[in-house]
């Protein structure tokens, strides 16, 4: 078994030390996206199949570019057009794929425990790259690099989650890793888009975006879904951006310069401002770029280190790369 | 598991003697100091280079590129590097197309991280020579590769260890040969 298991199905069941590991991992990949030729052979041989059920641009493209970035063999499976519409089961669609010898599966579902049941299903290693309103993994870890980088640490750091936290798997993949990381987290958002009892996961929950601003040292501002409004969640796009929306002004007022994430894909004028987005303290785009070195680390410590076969291969003589 | 036994090959003089051999004949191989860019492997091996360029700067008043390499992601066999691997910096300074490299290493063995080196310098450019330099060839290649610079040749059975100990990172310079006992 490899440092993280089989399987990356969320932040819950990770330790402190194995998120760290990943974290740590991610940091040399990042340099290999600077090279001039921007790929090594770690992954060379290794067939993966990005099996996508929801809609996704960035996630997939990140995923896409680490496992390139990795010489992985890549197949791309979207739900619209496969046989997946034509009423095959999720465990059928998986099986079929491993039986062309596959080695790993990136999913994204609308069911929440999708990743979990498909990784107990199949010997392949499952990467959850979000799973309904469960988790989102991969997208919290480079939130967390992200962090990383800006402050140079995370404990004792403030982090405040802004707006639909009902619906939001980023959210809570966020919650476990920055407190397992030891950050405080706080959560602000209307009423209707909180989940009763998120107190009890150890957050501050604020009501007004004003005090939030005040305590937090970073805010992750989520993207509302518009059809949220549709169901009535929220009364108007216009209503929300005046008692949620992240200005300019709104951050005037901070006690100390915040740092602005956002996972993307952005409404501007809805959840946040235009010049808080593209301002001098939005981190928005090294969120992105972090993206793909952090899928690199996950996608590297998932596919190799298995100590069984180190300590076969090693024999009397030591490592092979003496 | 039986204690490891330690024996000395290289003292601190005779490994600062044997360096500064390295130095000059690694002058001498490249021609002075024009194209010579030095290009350390993780960990020691960038001590190592660190170390021999200071001892060229000090002959010849040039500061000599250097680098750093990590071969973990070329290795041949991802399956078995353990379950925590770390992956450590890799630095190169500026192009390497038309430049003498020089791999600097502490202890050849059979070869496969030199085989992964270079093919890791190969997706830098292309230098027009690369040459080998290590502090201890202890024999036993498993590929067709063979140093052009070396410190000090052992023969060391297939069940004994070299340690390259350096003053930076181990507190004290030192090459030691290991046998019996597990690392």
């Amino acid at each position: 078994m490899t440092a993280l298991g089989k399987d990356l199905v969320g932040l819950e069941h990770l330790s402190p030390d194995q998120i760290r590991l990943i974290l740590d991992t991610a940091e040399p990949f990042k340099e290999v996206s600077e090279r001039p030729i921007k790929k090594v052979p770690a992954l060379r041989g290794k067939t993966i199949v990005n099996l996508f059920f929801e809609a996704s641009t960035r996630t997939r493209i990140s995923f896409e570019f680490a496992e390139k970035r990795l010489s992985a063999d890549t197949v791309n499976v979207a739900a619209s057009g496969s046989a997946v519409q034509k009423g095959e089961t999720l465990v059928d669609t998986a099986k079929n794929l491993e039986a062309m010898r596959i080695d790993m599966v990136v999913i994204r579902h609308p069911s929440s425990g999708a990743a979990l049941f498909l990784g107990d299903r199949i010997r392949s290693n499952v990467v959850n790259a979000g799973d309904g309103k469960h988790e989102h993994p991969t997208q919290a870890l480079l939130d967390l690099l992200t962090i990383r980088d800006k402050h140079g640490k995370i404990a004792g750091l403030k982090v405040c989650l802004v707006g639909d936290i009902q619906h939001s798997r980023v959210a809570r993949s966020n919650i476990w890793g920055l407190l397992k990381l030891g950050a405080e987290v706080g959560v602000c958002g209307p009423d209707t888009l909180m989940p009763r009892g998120i107190e009890e996961l150890g957050v501050c929950r604020f009501r007004r975006l004003e005090e939030a601003i005040e305590w937090a040292d970073v805010l992750n501002v989520l993207r509302l879904q518009l059809e949220r409004m549709e169901k009535g969640f929220i009364p108007s796009l216009r209503e929300y951006y005046r008692v949620f929306g992240v200005t300019a002004e709104r951050l005037d007022k901070a006690p100390r310069e915040l740092t602005i994430m956002h996972p993307g894909p952005m409404n501007r004028g809805v959840e946040i401002d235009s010049r808080v987005a593209d301002g001098t303290h939005s981190v928005i785009l090294a969120q992105v770029t972090n993206g793909v070195a952090v899928r690199m680390a996950v996608l590297y410590l998932l596919a190799g280190g298995r100590p069984e076969l180190a300590d076969a291969a090693k024999g009397p003589a030591g490592g092979a790369a003496e | 598991m039986s204690r490891p036994e330690r024996t000395t090959i290289l003292d601190a003089r005779a490994l600062s003697r044997a360096l500064q051999r390295m130095a000059v004949e690694v002058l001498e191989l490249s021609h002075g100091t024009d194209d010579l860019v030095l290009i350390g492997i993780q960990r020691r091996g960038v001590e190592l280079a660190e170390r021999i360029s200071r001892l060229i700067e000090k002959d010849e008043g040039v500061a000599v590129p250097r680098g750093a390499l990590d071969i973990t992601l070329y290795r041949d066999d991802l399956e078995t590097v353990g379950p925590k691997p770390v992956i450590g910096e890799t630095r190169i300074p500026g192009d390497l197309a038309g430049k003498h490299v020089v791999i600097v290493d502490d202890v050849l063995y059979t070869g496969r991280t030199v085989r992964a080196a270079l093919d890791e310098l190969a997706d830098f450019g292309r230098p027009k020579r690369i040459s080998l330099c290590v502090l201890v060839d202890r024999g036993g290649r498993e590929l067709p590769i063979q140093p052009d610079v070396v410190g000090k040749q052992v023969k060391v059975d297939r069940g004994e260890r070299v340690d390259v100990l350096v003053q930076e990172l181990d507190g004290r310079d030192e090459v030691e040969l290991v046998h019996g006992g597990l690392k």
